[in-house]
């Protein structure tokens, strides 16, 4: 299944629903087009729940590494939200849990904004 | 694709992210006709598809005159998979280790990495031209 991203805004903080795949091909693109548009555009908090995103391949997982990246150049803050028991276990796998700020549940996500 | 012929799947495929799809598909079907745990089917199918993505990205770079071929096995102890490219080869010892502090926010060369966490043995072979990546699932006795 491909990724669909749909946007909204919670008190400032743009909240990206993700659904489907994150892999070369599939979504990686997208979410990068997603990344990007935000940034230009002055967004400085970035919420990416990915409670329906139940597989990411290594270029997924490159891709969130980038908009990680990407938005803490531009002094944006990009957080996950929502992880998969999958998505979970390849972020432990990789280490890339101790990159990213991860919440369990939206309102504490948003409020760390702060 | 070609096959199955004696318990054994075989595949050249073109360069392209749809080959890529398909040995992934074929490598989950495998694995959970072995009778595979979700999980372990998952890690195995994954597995298999960063190898292909290896063999059409990296290896044959989308080449439409490059091929890839792949052949898979249930020997009734193991699964084993094998995914070739005709591309300029890959030394595995040169890759980076993407679990350092200075690599970990790098935005590719998990895909090796994830492979052999995923597989119980994992064996390279350079074929001049191309790279040849033997991945190997063990299989859990049958209980008695």
């Amino acid at each position: 299944m491909a990724l669909t991203i749909s946007s909204r805004d919670v008190d400032g903080v743009t909240v990206l629903d993700l659904s489907g795949r994150i892999t070369l091909g599939e979504g990686s693109v997208q979410l990068r087009d997603a990344i990007r548009d935000l940034i230009s555009k002055g967004q400085k908090g970035i919420l990416l729940n990915l409670g329906d995103v139940n597989y990411i391949d290594s270029s997924g997982l490159g891709e969130l590494v980038s908009a990680y990246t990407t938005a803490k150049n531009q002094g944006a803050a990009l957080k996950l939200l929502s992880l998969t028991k999958k998505v979970h276990d390849l972020l432990q796998l990789t280490k890339l849990y101790t990159v990213f700020d991860i919440y369990d549940d939206e309102a504490s996500a948003i409020a760390s904004f702060k | 694709m070609s096959g199955p012929r004696a318990g054994r799947l075989s595949f050249t495929l073109s360069s392209t992210m749809e080959s890529v799809g398909e040995v992934e598909a074929a490598a989950d079907k495998l694995a959970g006709e072995a009778g595979l745990d979700e999980d372990e089917r998952f890690h195995v199918a994954m597995a298999v598809r960063e190898a292909a993505v290896n063999a059409v990205l990296h290896g044959n770079e989308y080449d439409p005159a490059k091929k890839i071929t792949a052949s898979f096995e249930n020997t009734g102890k193991a699964l084993i998979f094998t995914i070739s490219d005709q591309g300029k080869g890959l030394d595995p010892e040169t890759l980076p280790d993407p679990l350092a502090p200075e690599n970990l926010l790098r935005g590719t060369g998990r895909g090796i990495f994830l492979i052999r966490s995923f597989m119980d043995e994992v064996h390279f072979r350079q074929l001049h031209p191309g790279t040849e990546l033997t991945l190997v699932k063990h299989l859990a006795p049958a209980a008695e």
